[in-house]
Parts: C-alpha cells; structure tokens; sequence
C-alpha cells in the first residue's frame, strides 16, 4: 500500500472547538490481519509460521475513509452488512485504533454499541446499575443522583433486587439503555441498539435520542438496518460500502442513492 | 481529550465496584460465606501438617503455623495470577465495546485476592493464638511484604493476561508451573533439607524469598535485613516494569484476538 503524503494526525479539542467540529475521520484504514487472528494456540502459530501463511491475508475493512461531523450534526450511517460501518463506530468510539489516519473526537461519548455489555446476570439490577455505571466512566454520585430516573425508565422497580438472569430480554435492554443514556453526553453513537425490544420501547429510546439532539445539543451518529429509521431520525448520512465511502450528503440524497442501488 | 491518561477516580471506582462484585459472586448461596476465607486455610493446613509432620517430625517448630505462613502466601500469588491471567479475555465483551482502561481487570484481580488474603490472615492468627506464638513488634513489616507482593503478582498478572491472549495455551502452562513452583519452593519441608546447590538457587525463587520474610517476622520474630528488603523490593519491581511494559505494547492489539 502506498504511503498518505498528508499525514494524518489527531486535533486538539481547541482545534475541534475553532472548526464546531464534533469528529473528524482522516483518512482512516483500517487493516485485519485474517491468518493470524485465527490462531489461538502455539501449535497453530507454528504450523501457520512454517506454511509461511502469518501476516499474509489482509482484509481491508476501511480504506481511507475521512469525513466530519459537526456538534450537533445527526448522522445516519447505512451500508449492507459487513461494509464497514461498526469498524467505523468502533474507531470513533475509541475502542479500535486504526491502522493508518486518524480519528478525533471532542467531547465525551456514549457508546451503544450492542447493550448489556459488562451485566452480570448474577447479580441484581440494582448492583448492576451501579457497575455498569463505572464501566461507562460515571462518578459513584452522579449514579447516586440519577438512580431514581434509571430505574423509572427501565421500569423495572419492582424487580430491582432480583437477579438480572430472571430478567426478560427486553428488560435487560431496558437497563441497559436507560444506564447508557442517563448522562447527556456530547456524542451518542447508537448500532443496532434500538433492534431489541418491543415497539413501546424502541419508542421510548427514540424520544430519548431526539430529546438529547433538541435539548442538549447532542451529536449522534446511527447505524440502523431500518433505512427508515435512519430517515425519521437523522439529518444527514453517510454510505459506507465495502470499506470505501461512497457518498456523504443529506439523508435523502443518500438515502434514495441507496435504495436505487439495491433495486 | 485525555481519555488516555491514567484516571485515578474514574479507575478507582471501576476496580472497587468490580471487586466488590467478584466478593459477592464469591460467596453467592453458601451458607457460610465469607468464613470460607478463613476456613479454608485452616482445614488445608490441618490436612497437609497431618500428611507431612509424619515425613519431618521435629525438623520445625510450631510446624503448622510454619505452613499456614507458606500456603497462605503462595496461594495470593497463586490465585492473583490465575484470576489475572483469565482476566482480560473474560472480559473481551466489555474491552470490544467499551473504551476504558485495560490494565483495571488484571489489577482487580490482584486486589481482590489480597482481600482474600488479608481475611485469611485471621486464620493465622488462630493459629498463632493456639501454639501461643506471641506476635512481635517485627509484625508492622507485614504492610512492606504486601507492597513487594502486589508489585510481584501484578507485574506477573498483567505478563500472563497478554500472553493468554495472543496463546490460550499459556493457560493450561500455567497450571502446571504453579504445580511445579508449589514444590520448588520450600512451603512444607525445611529448606535445609535440600542439597548445597539447591539452596542456593533457591535465593532466586522470589517466591522462597518472599514466605522467608513472612516467616521472619510472624514465625521467627527477626527483623528483616536491609538486603532482603532491597531484595524483595527489586524482584517486586523489575517484574512490574516488565508486565507493565509488556501489557502496554500489545494491549492496543488485544481487541482483535479476544
């Protein structure tokens, strides 16, 4: 692959500040490594080393993928499946670190990337609000503070001490979203999250989404198979497809490009 | 942004909330709960002076107490770097979707087995009581041991937790080494026992150097030397920087083998 001459580097937040940015994508690739991710034993190390199979298939997941998100911005992103677009959620959310480019962000995040990770279902919803809580980086006060308000959201009070694993799935996702988006964070990324649950409540998480974007100023990046749902909510999209964008514009104009490409 | 910096409140709350989880799920539905702690080491230590005071009778005074000193010790080391070694990839849901900072689950681990051990302890103060082994004022050293044992199990934690990562064999190594180290080091015999040259590798067992010390001042009442001191410190330290350095190199690549 051949070298990016502009070199990507993250900004500083005082940076973001001047531009009203809320994340820059720059040039981002990212690049799996297929052979050796399988390997999960010396043995294999070694058979894979002799065959001279390591670090030879790559998959490219992004390539050169750069684009901007203004504060305030709602940004959908639609792609078909495995295109790209949860690599690119987890980049912004921190959690991969990509290959080549850069990725900044000003502001604290949100991550709902798939709900209820780090539940125990041993324990009750109440320790578990608590522990999911710090996992997602909140003060003990500020848990103590708005315990009363997670637990009316997920409507689950009457349950709060028994164990999560006598919980429903709708239940567990309840929890889960209402611990998620009890901060008002500066950027909320949401995948998927709204496909578990009933119809009430996927009603429910989309008020609560809209209610961050209109008071609070919260900038949203969402990734939905629901085109639909991606017009109801956002503003603006992106359209990832095999690692490349290609195309970044209002909703309707990506939106209508993305249909006509699947028909 | 400095998500990256080291956040001692924001961290500190996520190791308490995660031992005080590991301490519940622990003792969940048994009816003696946390007596475990304490009776445990106890029957263990009856179990093993009753088998080994036959092969060395009279080699050690108050020999059960000699052994409840070593067991309990080499058991923190033990479970620390057990549960440190499992911890990252029993946590791989959380490291795929959270940004947060790794080096907490080998740490929590290390911590909640010195709760354990700290319980423990009261199991040895039994013992002291019933063979009547008055406690010396060499007993303020304890805190030092346990500052030289946590560098030791986190520096080994956080190497094995990579490790297990990247091989899964490590995991099935390390059982048997602890096996092995378990007998290396002299926990149920006498040091004396063994031959000249053997005693004197012994001296590189951080492990022997460590139940020495806690033998010393709650067993022999002697002080510690200066030079052990400098000797716990250094084996406690270079293995932290080693794990430190080697968790940090790699762990950027942990969430794609998890």
């Amino acid at each position: 692959m051949k070298k990016n001459k502009n070199l990507a580097r993250p900004l500083g937040s005082k940076e973001m500040d001047e531009l009203d940015l809320a994340v820059k994508v720059d040039a981002v690739t990212m690049v799996f490594n297929m052979a050796s991710q399988q390997l999960n034993s010396l043995k294999e190390f070694f058979i894979a080393f002799a065959r001279r199979e390591l670090f030879f298939k790559e998959f490219i997941a992004l390539d050169t993928v750069s684009f901007e998100v203004h504060k305030g911005d709602v940004y959908g992103i639609v792609g078909t499946n495995g295109s790209g677009k949860s690599t690119m959620l987890k980049i912004v959310a921190g959690v991969l670190e990509p290959t080549k480019g850069a990725c900044s962000i000003n502001g604290n995040i949100a991550p709902l990337i798939e709900l209820g990770a780090g539940f125990d279902m041993e324990l009750s919803a109440r320790e578990n609000i608590y522990l999911n809580g710090a996992l997602l980086g909140y003060r003990k006060s500020y848990i103590d503070e708005h315990f009363e308000e997670i637990v009316d959201f997920a409507e689950v009070r009457e349950f709060l001490d028994l164990p999560m694993k006598n919980y429903s799935s709708g239940m567990i996702a309840r929890v889960a979203f209402s611990v998620a988006t009890v901060i008002v964070p500066d950027i909320l990324i949401v995948d998927e999250a709204l496909s578990v649950g009933d119809m009430f409540f996927q009603e429910k998480c989309e008020k609560r989404i809209g209610e961050l974007i209109e008071k609070h100023n919260t900038t949203v990046l969402f990734v939905s198979h629901s085109i639909e749902q991606v017009e109801r909510v956002c503003e603006k999209a992106i359209w990832i497809e095999k690692g490349h964008l290609r195309m970044n514009g209002t909703v309707e104009e990506v939106c209508a490009a993305y249909r006509s490409m699947r028909e | 942004m400095n998500t990256r910096h080291l956040n001692f409140k924001r961290d500190g709350f996520v190791l308490s909330s995660l031992v005080s989880k590991d301490f519940k799920l622990k003792y969940r539905r048994s009816v003696l709960g946390v007596l475990w702690s304490i009776l445990n080491p106890l029957l263990m230590m009856i179990v093993l002076s009753a088998v080994f005071s036959f092969v060395f009778r009279g080699d050690i005074e108050n020999f059960p107490l000699y052994l409840i000193l070593g067991t309990t010790l080499f058991n923190f080391m033990a479970a620390a770097t057990n549960g440190g070694m499992m911890s990252i990839i029993e946590s791989a849901s959380l490291i795929k979707k959270i940004r947060i900072n790794k080096m907490v689950f080998p740490l929590e681990k290390v911590i909640f087995e010195l709760v354990n051990f700290v319980i423990s302890l009261i199991a040895v103060v039994i013992v002291m009581l019933f063979f009547q082994v008055a406690p010396t004022w060499n007993i303020l050293f304890l805190p030092l041991l346990l500052v030289y044992m946590i560098m030791f199990c986190t520096g080994l934690a956080l190497i094995l937790a990579t490790l297990t990562v990247f091989f899964r064999d490590v995991i099935h190594l390390w059982g048997v080494v602890i096996t092995a180290w378990t007998y290396a080091t002299p926990l149920f015999y006498p040091i004396q026992r063994l031959p000249e040259f053997m005693i004197a590798i012994m001296e590189f067992n951080p492990m022997y150097q460590y139940v020495t010390y806690f033998r010393e001042i709650a067993l022999w009442a002697q002080t510690p030397s200066l030079e052990m001191n400098l000797v716990c410190f250094a084996m406690g330290a270079i293995t932290l920087v080693v794990g430190v350095a080697v968790f940090n190199r790699s762990q950027k690549k942990f969430i794609l083998y998890v």
